[in-house]
């Protein structure tokens, strides 16, 4: 009895701090904004109390930024996975055990930069004196790459190619070889093994990577500001707006919470859709 | 005789400018800067008169505390003078740069910002008081400030029912600057900016991610004032610039990368930065629009909340020292409002046509005005454009 009631004290001490943190950091910030939304700007900009549901009504004058974010976020993600999945390969199967933790620590090294930084270079490679000006070179004159959908897919790629090499990485190199000779012995050329066992074992690191960047990107805006000209305006450009620009605090909070619920809804049907079994669920590296 | 004659001459302006930039590239020792131009005596002399320039050692200021924060515009102090305040007071400082006036106007708003001094520009001045963000400035602390060789029309905004809030930094214009190897046909306006994006300079055009200026410009070009806020004028402000968004280079504040990689051939520009990219490149040529645009002069103020409020005073006394602002006009090319160091600088700088336009052009230019910046409507319509 003193034992059990002991435990429950030491439990709610040592879970204390946690929730408090989660109240404080996560919980109020949320509420926060939630109550916001529902307010009115202030005529000099912020905050001014009501209930109004005005700021949703006018949710529609940033449809585009919806669309732009709801096309480039998914898109981004798949071309990341499609660039990410052969280096992750490479780098669990093939490559040689001397290799492999240099080329790993290759992979991370960008990250030690900020985004701004490295997303700030390519600026200058895409420019017209990077990449462009070799092009004229060969005689392909006047290639516009900066400030094109085409260099904010590069951007995306480049920035998060780690988070979602990793995951990836990690569940292929736990992925048991003999599988792969059960399947061979069986007559299984090696696409048809790569399609039926190999794929399917990684898929829990596939679906984990694709839901760490989609979710990054959905929240993207210096990327599309940078490599776009601030022409191509994802929903994070028109928070930044909203909140530093216009200092429309409750049409920024709405913005934020329609974003925040269409990302609950998304990753929902994606986890229900891609991780149907729990086995496979367990299997998730995450 | 023709030695002796010379050696008690004092120092030409453009000298004085050739051997301060010898001494900033550092081919040249303080010692021998300040004898050969008569700063050192002059110091020497202004020392026993003002205590406050008496020796630039750490206790010339008294204890000040160590640390500041001063939030700013890019490319907008010398390096030099920041660190020699530095060594001269103790007092570090945390330079943050931002790019509108009302991101500033953000922070501040929100609160707990911790900045102890920052440059607002001059139509933001009366809603930072109205908002209580600012706090008056007791010029008994700020000796080096004169208001009387201060030209009024800059200076005045700083005044506000009688009550001083702000002393001047640095003043210039908004016009655009473009490349005169691309673009051939000489825009004069900004009728013939809007006319070139959409015509022979398509895709290479930059306009600001700022609403005062972009709409601003958009206005003029159609005949309107450049501070309209009348719901009319800004709906055919956003028609121009939603048509000629498909061939924008880019919306960006940060205009002289592109610029400079020849991606871009014209930008809505400030006159710095227009002087700044011309030096570089001569084919850049800015022009002050002949149907109007922007006057402006940005300040320094105190935040009502500023926690290091006698660093505060020392940076704001050091920085209106006519030498120290001499200097920092030499960094970044933006003109003061002060005439001692206006006598102070060389005649080709007193005559550069980018720093200093012409009266007939600068009669055309409006001081922004506060409702530009509070406008709802203007923040829609900038927005609106973007997100098109």
């Amino acid at each position: 009895m003193t034992g059990s009631k002991k435990g429950l004290w030491l439990t709610t001490a040592l879970l204390a701090p946690t929730t408090l943190w989660f109240l404080v950091m996560l919980i109020l910030p949320l509420v926060v904004v939630v109550i916001f939304s529902f307010g009115d700007r202030a005529p000099t900009g912020g905050y001014a109390a009501a209930f109004t549901f005005d700021q949703y009504a006018n949710l529609a004058s940033r449809l585009k930024a919806f669309t732009n974010t709801l096309t480039y976020a998914p898109l981004g993600t798949l071309m990341t996975l499609l660039v990410a999945y052969p280096l992750a390969y490479y780098l669990a199967v093939k490559v040689d055990e001397r290799w492999k933790l240099l080329l790993l620590v290759l992979v991370i090294v960008p990250f030690w930069t900020s985004l701004l930084i490295r997303t700030y270079a390519w600026i200058f490679i895409l420019g017209g004196r990077g990449i462009p000006s070799l092009l004229a070179m060969i005689g392909f004159e006047d290639v516009r790459l900066i400030n094109t959908s085409g260099a904010v897919l590069v951007g995306m790629i480049y920035g998060y190619l780690p988070l979602m090499v990793f995951p990836i990485f990690v569940s292929l190199e736990k992925l048991d070889k003999r599988l792969l000779e059960a399947s061979s012995d069986l007559g299984g050329s090696p696409f048809r093994t790569f399609i039926q066992v190999t794929l399917p074992l990684s898929m829990p690191g596939m679906v984990t990577g694709c839901m760490l960047v989609f979710i990054l990107l959905m929240g993207e805006f210096l990327i599309p500001a940078f490599l776009g000209g601030g022409k191509i305006f994802f929903i994070g450009n028109a928070l930044v707006d909203l909140f530093l620009q216009s200092r429309n605090w409750p049409f920024g909070s709405a913005l934020a919470v329609t974003l925040v619920i269409i990302m609950l809804v998304m990753v929902t049907l994606y986890m229900r859709l891609t991780t149907g079994s729990k086995t496979e669920r367990d299997q998730s590296v995450m | 005789m023709s030695k002796s004659y010379k050696e008690n001459q004092p120092i030409s302006a453009k000298n004085f400018m050739d051997e301060f930039r010898r001494y900033q590239k550092g081919s040249v020792s303080r010692r021998h800067f300040l004898g050969i131009t008569g700063l050192g005596t002059a110091m020497a002399v202004l020392g026993t008169a003002v205590p406050g320039l008496a020796t630039r050692d750490a206790h010339a200021f008294g204890d000040v505390g160590n640390k500041m924060i001063l939030s700013t515009w890019p490319n907008y102090h010398n390096p030099v003078n920041i660190e020699e305040f530095t060594k001269t007071t103790g007092v570090n400082i945390q330079v943050n740069a931002f790019g509108s006036n009302e991101e500033m106007l953000a922070k501040l708003q929100a609160g707990g910002a911790g900045w102890d001094v920052f440059v607002p520009t001059n139509y933001t001045l009366s809603t930072y008081v109205e908002l209580g963000l600012i706090q008056e400035l007791d010029l008994s602390r700020i000796p080096n400030y004169d208001p009387n060789t201060q030209n009024p029309t800059f200076a005045g905004p700083a005044t506000i029912n009688g009550k001083v809030y702000a002393i001047p930094k640095n003043w210039g214009t908004t016009g655009f600057v473009l490349n005169t190897d691309k673009i051939k046909s000489g825009p004069k306006s900004w009728k013939d900016f809007f006319d070139v994006t959409m015509g022979a300079g398509s895709g290479h055009t930059i306009v600001h991610d700022y609403q005062l200026t972009t709409i601003g410009a958009a206005l003029c070009a159609l005949g309107f004032s450049f501070n309209s806020v009348d719901q009319g004028e800004l709906a055919q402000a956003e028609k121009l610039l939603i048509a000629s968004k498909p061939h924008l280079f880019a919306i960006t504040s940060d205009y002289q990368p592109g610029m400079r990689s020849g991606d871009a051939w014209m930008s809505i520009c400030w006159t710095g930065d227009g002087k700044q990219l011309h030096t570089d490149m001569p084919e850049m040529s800015y022009v002050v629009a002949s149907d109007g645009g922007e006057l402006w002069s940005d300040f320094y103020a105190v935040p009502t909340d500023a926690p290091h409020l006698d660093a505060a005073y020392a940076f704001l006394n050091y920085m209106q020292d006519p030498y120290i602002q001499a200097r920092d006009f030499e960094s970044h090319g933006y003109p003061t409002s002060d005439s001692r160091v206006d006598a102070m600088l060389p005649a080709d700088i007193v005559n550069d046509p980018i720093l200093y336009p012409a009266k007939e052009l600068m009669s055309g230019l409006e001081f922004g005005a506060a409702k530009t910046l509070t406008d709802p409507g203007r923040a829609e319509v900038i927005a609106r454009f973007k997100s098109a």
